[in-house]
């Protein structure tokens, strides 16, 4: 990100010019929860013997933004395309917007924004005539210089797409898929490839969109992008939903259990530990003890106790619930097996 | 010859000013005060003939930017034509049973060959390029009609061939004494715009069989070179043997050359034109351009085979 564009002045720039859009777009201002803009039943894809998709359901509502994770291979980008109305379904149903994207009316696509996985830019254009150009394109479009400003390439208006780099060309995609003016925008992987503070930059323009009443559908490889800025995620794995909900409770993992982790004070043997908690510890890589499934609570109130009366201490004492990566781990290593 | 060496002098003055960056045009320069006027409502909202002419000319103006395709559709012709005529200029041969200088002959035949490149080469190219870097995916994103992309791309063609047309005939006739009466000019605009969408389809359809930009290039030489030698653009098929003029006939590039060679014999619009061979052309633009229709994918070919 170059001087003069901070992250923060891109947000301004965001909150600050798009009021009037708000309240054009959202008739019912209250964020997630909106009508469904996407809505997916038993949706299936096959390529000859090959079954990419294999019956899946997921509904994405108005004003959310909405995280669709998976290793490749999985069905992701397939099951996008077939949203984005370039790709037909071998069955189940799909409604993106009240309507078919396959048979998708005129005038479907003035409602969608896309930024592909890999585009490249216009060649021979500047940045200005790219956003021009695409600006023909829709009945009502958005002001061309307002929407270089709004993903902060107001520097590089005049210079050729071809020349930017990587991180600049990304929001030049974006500009182009919200050149339109759309209620719903598909953001394909569009961090890959970045380095951490042009990922940075690139979050500051996705949350904003969501300042702006859009409906996102976001497809990533990162976690870390997913927690940021999704609403709902869900995880699918070779061709099904594995699993889905918030950041927060994706896979159970407010409930899932936590892990106690401390090492063994010196000269104690495990069986030494209190019966209740020696039965389910394993013993880890460097004199480190785990106990698993833990009743955090509870186990700890009795290990200190325990330390206590011995006049012992608890190094490295740790407690641990799965992070989202964890949990995107297991859930689709053990899928890729069976 | 001025007009080459002033293009010669700009291409030298442009890749000068490449090197330093382009970075020289500043907000407030002449362009973009030229687009604080293009605000206005939008191109779709005037309709598809709006669209049209919005894509049109952005079309030509990316064609016009691009290095590759300004010389080889403006540089190279002229280069070539300065060469042959230089070389071979004061030889003669017959066209349409006429005795003339070689030059009479060049000025068409290289004419055909531009047609050729400026529409079927650089499509070939162009398309495949767009297509596999995903901009063509992209725009098919948007609501734009796809067809009007496709028309918009062989207008652009017709107007710049129309321009490299008029640039050989006035180079042809300033430097080498080539005159056309106005009945054959009519003849061979008349020609060179069937010529130039016959082969805009054709570039369409091959560019469906090519899977890499990488490959266009080569694709485009091997398909174009060999018909250069044997379809009376670099030799007149007169010399060549009677096996060889059959082969030239089958490919439509000896139907253009042909055609447009009538133009120096003839002065009447009607002795200019030559019928059979603009159905001959035709015939192949149709067949390709149903082709191009059947085979024609927006997608890159990577993720054609399916993720």
């Amino acid at each position: 990100m170059k001087a003069g564009a901070s992250p923060r002045s891109v947000v301004a720039m965001l909150t600050n010019s798009l009021d009037v859009a708000v309240a054009q777009h959202r008739p019912t201002p209250e964020a997630p929860g909106g009508d469904p803009v996407i809505a997916i039943r038993a949706l299936r894809k096959r390529y000859g013997r090959h079954e990419a998709v294999r019956g899946i359901d997921l509904e994405v509502r108005r004003g959310e933004i909405f995280a669709f994770l998976g290793p490749n291979g999985a069905g992701k980008t397939t099951t996008v395309e077939i949203l984005e109305g370039f790709r037909r379904a071998s069955d189940g149903q799909v409604e993106v917007l009240e309507a078919d994207p396959w048979h998708a009316p005129a005038g479907w696509r003035e409602r969608i924004g896309i930024v592909l996985q890999e585009s490249e830019a216009e060649p021979g254009l500047t940045v200005w005539e790219c956003l021009d150009l695409y600006a023909g394109y829709y009945q009502a479009p958005r002001d061309v210089d307002e929407t270089i400003a709004l993903v902060g390439l107001s520097e590089q208006t005049d210079e050729r797409a071809t020349s930017l780099s990587g991180g600049q060309r990304r929001r030049l995609d974006v500009a182009l898929a919200l050149i339109g003016d759309p209620e719903l925008i598909f953001l394909d992987e569009p961090t890959t490839g970045f380095d951490p503070s042009a990922r940075r930059a690139a979050w500051e323009v996705i949350a904003g969109l969501r300042e702006l009443g859009k409906t996102v559908f976001l497809t990533t490889h990162y976690m870390e992008e997913a927690e940021r800025l999704a609403d709902r995620i869900a995880i699918i794995a070779a061709g099904e939903i594995v699993a889905e909900g918030t950041p927060e409770t994706l896979g159970g993992r407010q409930v899932a259990g936590a892990r106690i982790t401390f090492s063994l004070p010196g000269g104690c043997a495990l069986t030494e530990l209190p019966t209740c908690v020696a039965a389910r510890v394993e013993q880890e890589a460097g004199g480190k003890v785990a106990l698993a499934g833990a009743n955090v609570t509870a186990d700890l109130h009795v290990l200190a106790g325990w330390a206590l009366e011995r006049g012992l201490e608890l190094d490295e004492l740790e407690v641990r619930r799965p992070t989202l990566e964890d949990v995107y781990l297991e859930l689709t290593t053990n899928d890729q097996r069976s | 010859m001025f007009l080459l060496i002033k293009y010669l002098t700009r291409l030298w003055r442009e890749r000068h000013h490449g090197t330093d960056g382009e970075i020289s045009v500043k907000p407030g320069s002449g362009r973009s005060r030229a687009r604080r006027a293009a605000v206005g409502p939008s191109a779709a909202s005037r309709g598809p003939v709006a669209v049209l002419a919005h894509q049109v000319r952005y079309d030509i103006r990316a064609s016009l930017r691009n290095p590759r395709a300004r010389f080889f559709t403006f540089f190279f012709p002229l280069f070539l034509l300065v060469v042959f005529t230089g070389v071979f200029g004061h030889g003669t041969t017959t066209i349409d049973g006429d005795h003339v200088r070689l030059s009479r002959f060049y000025v068409p035949g290289i004419l055909a060959m531009s047609i050729v490149v400026a529409s079927y080469a650089n499509l070939v190219i162009s398309i495949a390029t767009l297509r596999e870097s995903g901009v063509l995916k992209r725009r098919r994103a948007t609501p734009v009609a796809p067809g009007l992309l496709i028309v918009s791309q062989a207008l652009a063609t017709v107007v710049i061939v129309a321009v490299m047309t008029t640039l050989l005939l006035v180079v042809g006739k300033v430097a080498y004494g080539v005159g056309m009466a106005p009945g054959a000019i009519a003849a061979i605009a008349c020609t060179a715009f069937v010529g130039t969408l016959a082969f805009a389809c054709l570039g369409y359809a091959v560019s469906g069989l090519i899977g890499s930009p990488e490959a266009a290039q080569p694709v485009v030489q091997a398909t174009t070179l060999p018909l250069w030698f044997f379809s009376g653009v670099f030799i007149p098929t007169t010399n060549l043997s009677g096996t060889l003029r059959t082969v030239g006939k089958l490919f439509p590039v000896e139907h253009l050359a042909a055609s447009l060679q009538l133009a120096s014999v003839h002065t009447s619009f009607t002795g200019a034109i030559s019928v059979s061979d603009l159905l001959a052309l035709a015939a192949w633009g149709v067949a390709a351009g149903a082709f191009a229709a059947w085979r024609f994918s927006w997608l890159p070919s990577v993720q054609g085979a399916g993720a």
